[in-house]
C-alpha cells in the first residue's frame, strides 16, 4: 500500500499529483488491478454489500441526526416529527432501520461464508480477527442505536443489557452506573448512547479500512482453498469483480426495498411504538431480532455472571477459530465431515435465534441449553477434533485445474 | 445462475424466519381477525370515504377518552389521507377549542383551532385522564395500529402474509373494537370487560361501539363491525400518513432497480464470457 508510484498516468496533471501522493496508484493497484481468484462465487460479493451498507447507514444517519433530539421527553417526538413533518423524513429513518437488520443480515451470511470456506486459516487469521471486532462493533452500534427512538423495547432492552455488566464481580455497579450516568437508564444514559452510535460508525469505517488493508496483503481467498499459483488463476479485480460486485448489491438493495417501502415495521417490534415509560414492563423483552441468538445463551445459564461470560465468550471464541480448526484443508468443499457439521452449526445458531425470541422456560429453556453446549462443543470439541480424524477429498493442484474441471463436467 | 437462485431462495427463508414476532410464543391474546382492508398489498392505497367516516367515529365516540396528539386538523387535506378540502378543515379544526397564549397582558386564552394545530386531547394530562377513568389510562391513539402486533404468534406474522395481508395492527383495533364478548360465566369482574382480544381478556373500556352510534354522511349502515372498521382504517392512516406515497415510490424504486439489474448482469456476463470460471 506504499512506495513509488509504477504507473504512467496520461494526464500530467494527474502524474503531478500522483508523483507526490501516490493515491492514483494506490487506487488503481488496490481497486483496479488487484489481482483477484477467477472463481469467486456469489457468496464473495458480501464484502462489498457490507460496505455499502456501512455507507448507507453513515449517510442516512447522520441526516437522521440533523432532525432528532436525543433527550427522554422529545427524542419519541422527533422521531414522529421525522416521520411526519421532515421532507422524505420517513423513508430515511426506515431506511436507517431496515438498514441495520439488512447490514446484519449480509455480515451473517460473510461470517458463515468464512466459517464453511476456511477463510480464517493461516496467512488470514489477522483479517479474520478485524473481522470479528467490526462484528463486536457493530453489535454495539445497533444496540444503542436502538435505544434513541426511546420506546418501551428502547428502554427496557437498554434496561436489561446494561444491567448485565453487574455480574462483574466487585466493579460491575460501577460500571453499570457509569454505563447510565446516574442510578437508572435515563436522559444521561440517552446522551451519551446517542453520541457514542454517532462515534462508533467511524470507529468501524477505520477497521473495515485496516480490514480490507489486511485482505490486499495475502488477496482474496477462493471456494477451492487453493492459494493462487499462478497470473492463470487471477483476473484484475476491475471491471470483472466490480461489475459482479455492483449486481448483487443492486440485488440485495431490491431485497431491502422489498421490506423498507412494503413493510417497513416488520423488522421492528410494535412495543417500540409505545413511548417509553419506566414504570410498565412490556409482557416480553426481546432484543432485535439480530441478538436472539446471543440473548439465548445468556439465559440459558442459570447463574448471570457466567451467563454473561458464555455470551461473550460465544463471540470471542471466534477470534481463537484460527487455531481451533486443526485441519490443513481450508475449504468446507473438500472436507466431507466438516461440511455436514457447518450445516449443523448453521442449524443450531438458527435454533438459539428461534429460543431467543421465546420466553426462558419450560421446553423452550431446554433446546436453549442443548442448543448453546453444541455451540461451544461445535468450537472447541468438534472443529480440533475432525481435523485429525477426518479424510479429506483430493485438492485440485490449481485453480485453473479446478476450473476447467467444472467446465467439462458441465459441458459433459 | 443457478447458485445465485439457490443463494436467493436461501436468503428469502432467512428472512422468513427473522421476524422477532414470528418467533415469539402464542401464549397472549387470541391473534386478530383478518379484516380486508383496501390499504393492504403492495398496491393498497386508503378508501378516502372510509377515512372520512372513521374520523367521525373517532369524534363522536373515541375521543370522549382517547387524544390523537400526533395529527394536525392540517394533515386532514394532506394527499394520501382522508383529503378533505381546505375549507373542510378550517371548519373541523374551528369545532376545536385551542388553549393558546400567553396574550399582550401576559393571559392564556381559549381560541378556535386552525388547521396547523394538533387534535386536541380530552385531558390536560395522564393524571386526569386515570381520574377519570378509574384509574385506567386510555392511551393516545396516534401509533395505536403500529404500536400493536395483532398477528403476534402465528405464522400469520410472516413477511408475505404481511405483505398481502397488512401488519395486524389495525385488524388488531378492529377486532378488539368489535369482539367484545360475555364474561365465561361466575367470572365476572367489578369495571372491567371481557375482550379475548386484549392482552390479558379484561379491559377497562366499555364496549364503546354501539349499531347505529353514529350516521355517516354517505348512507352506510353504521353497524358496530363497520365503525370499527372504519376507525381503525383512520387509525391506520394516522399512524402512517405517508403510506400511500410510501408505497408509489417503492413501486418505482424497485421498478427501476430490476432493470438496472438486468442489465447489470448482461454487462457482468459480456466482460466475464472470456473468462472460465
Amino acid at each position: 500500500m506504499s512506495g513509488h508510484s509504477n504507473y504512467e498516468f496520461k494526464n500530467p496533471v494527474v502524474n503531478w499529483l500522483d508523483t507526490r501522493l501516490p493515491i492514483f496508484s494506490l487506487m488503481k493497484g488496490q481497486a483496479m488491478d488487484f489481482p483477484s481468484p477467477k472463481n469467486l462465487n456469489y457468496w464473495w460479493t458480501f464484502g462489498g454489500i457490507l460496505a455499502t451498507m456501512l455507507v448507507v447507514q453513515l449517510i442516512s444517519g447522520i441526516v437522521l441526526a440533523m432532525h432528532y433530539t436525543p433527550h427522554t421527553s422529545m427524542a419519541f417526538d422527533s422521531v414522529e416529527h421525522i416521520m411526519r413533518d421532515v421532507n422524505y423524513g420517513w423513508l430515511i429513518r426506515y431506511m436507517h432501520a431496515n438498514g441495520a437488520s439488512m447490514f446484519f443480515v449480509a455480515v451473517y451470511i460473510h461470517i458463515f461464508r468464512g466459517l464453511y470456506y476456511g477463510s480464517y486459516k493461516e496467512p488470514r487469521e489477522v483479517l479474520w480477527m478485524l473481522g470479528v471486532f467490526i462484528f463486536i462493533v457493530m453489535m454495539a452500534t445497533a444496540f444503542m442505536g436502538y435505544v434513541l427512538p426511546w420506546g418501551q423495547m428502547s428502554f427496557w432492552g437498554a434496561k436489561v443489557i446494561t444491567n448485565l455488566f453487574s455480574a462483574v464481580p466487585y466493579v460491575g455497579d460501577y460500571i453499570v452506573t457509569l454505563l447510565w450516568g446516574g442510578f437508572s437508564v435515563d436522559n444521561p444514559t440517552l446522551n451519551r448512547f446517542f453520541s457514542l452510535h454517532y462515534l462508533l460508525p467511524f470507529v468501524l469505517a477505520a477497521l473495515v479500512f485496516l480490514h480490507i488493508w489486511a485482505l490486499h496483503v495475502p488477496g482474496n481467498g477462493n471456494p477451492t482453498g487453493v492459494e493462487v499459483k499462478s497470473g492463470a488463476d487471477t483476473i484484475p479485480f476491475h471491471p470483472y469483480y466490480t461489475m459482479k460486485d455492483l449486481f448483487a448489491i443492486v440485488v440485495f438493495l431490491m431485497v431491502m426495498a422489498a421490506f423498507l417501502f412494503f413493510a417497513p415495521n416488520y423488522m421492528g417490534h410494535a412495543d417500540n411504538y409505545i413511548p417509553a415509560n419506566p414504570l410498565v414492563t412490556p409482557a416480553h423483552i426481546v432484543p432485535e431480532w439480530y441478538f436472539l441468538p446471543f440473548y439465548a445463551i445468556l439465559r440459558s445459564i442459570p447463574d448471570k455472571l457466567f451467563g454473561v461470560i458464555a455470551m461473550f465468550s460465544s463471540l470471542l471464541i471466534l477470534l481463537v477459530l484460527p487455531w481451533l480448526d486443526s485441519s490443513r484443508v481450508r475449504s468446507g468443499k473438500y472436507r466431507p465431515i466438516f461440511k455436514q457439521l457447518f450445516w449443523v452449526f448453521v442449524l443450531d445458531c438458527l435454533v438459539l435465534g428461534v429460543v431467543g425470541g421465546n420466553p426462558a422456560e419450560g421446553h423452550w429453556l431446554i433446546i436453549g441449553r442443548i442448543a448453546t453446549a453444541y455451540y461451544f462443543l461445535h468450537f472447541i470439541i468438534l472443529l480440533p477434533l475432525i481435523g485429525l480424524l477426518e479424510r479429506p477429498k483430493p485438492l485440485p493442484a490449481s485453480i485453473s485445474e479446478d476450473v476447467l474441471a467444472d467446465s467439462d463436467t458441465k459441458n459433459s | 445462475m443457478k447458485k445465485l437462485f439457490k443463494s436467493l431462495a436461501l436468503a428469502g427463508i432467512l428472512g422468513a424466519l427473522m421476524s422477532p414476532q414470528a418467533l415469539a410464543a402464542g401464549d397472549g391474546p387470541k391473534p386478530a381477525k383478518n379484516f380486508s382492508f383496501s390499504f393492504e398489498g403492495v398496491f393498497g392505497t386508503f378508501d378516502r370515504a372510509q377515512l372520512q367516516r372513521g374520523l367521525l367515529v373517532y369524534k363522536e365516540v373515541c375521543s370522549a377518552c382517547h387524544g390523537l396528539k400526533r395529527v394536525y386538523f392540517r394533515n386532514l387535506a394532506e394527499p394520501g389521507g382522508p383529503e378533505f378540502s381546505v375549507a373542510q378543515v378550517k371548519a373541523i379544526a374551528a369545532e376545536s377549542e385551542v388553549k393558546d397564549g400567553p396574550n399582550a397582558e401576559g393571559e392564556m386564552f381559549d381560541r378556535p383551532g386552525k388547521p396547523s394545530d394538533s387534535f386536541v386531547p380530552p385531558y390536560p394530562n395522564d393524571e386526569a385522564a386515570k381520574a377519570a377513568n378509574n384509574g385506567a389510562l386510555p392511551p393516545d391513539l396516534s401509533l395505536i395500529t403500529k404500536a400493536r402486533s395483532g398477528w403476534h404468534g402465528t405464522l400469520k406474522s410472516l413477511y408475505l402474509y404481511s405483505l398481502f395481508n397488512g401488519s395486524g395492527g389495525p385488524e388488531y383495533v378492529a377486532s378488539l373494537l368489535s369482539g367484545y364478548k360475555e364474561a365465561p360465566h361466575g367470572e365476572e369482574k367489578e369495571g372491567l370487560n371481557y375482550n379475548p382480544y386484549f392482552a390479558g381478556n379484561w379491559i377497562a373500556m366499555s364496549p364503546p361501539l354501539s349499531d347505529d352510534g353514529v350516521e355517516y354522511a354517505d348512507g352506510t349502515k353504521a353497524t358496530v363491525e363497520q365503525q370499527a372498521k372504519d376507525v381503525a382504517a383512520f387509525l391506520a392512516w394516522a399512524a402512517e400518513p405517508k403510506m400511500e406515497e410510501r408505497k408509489k415510490l417503492g413501486l418505482m424504486v424497485l421498478l427501476y432497480m430490476a432493470v438496472f439489474s438486468i442489465l447489470l448482469y448482461l454487462v457482468k456476463k459480456a466482460i466475464w464470457s472470456n473468462v472460465k470460471h
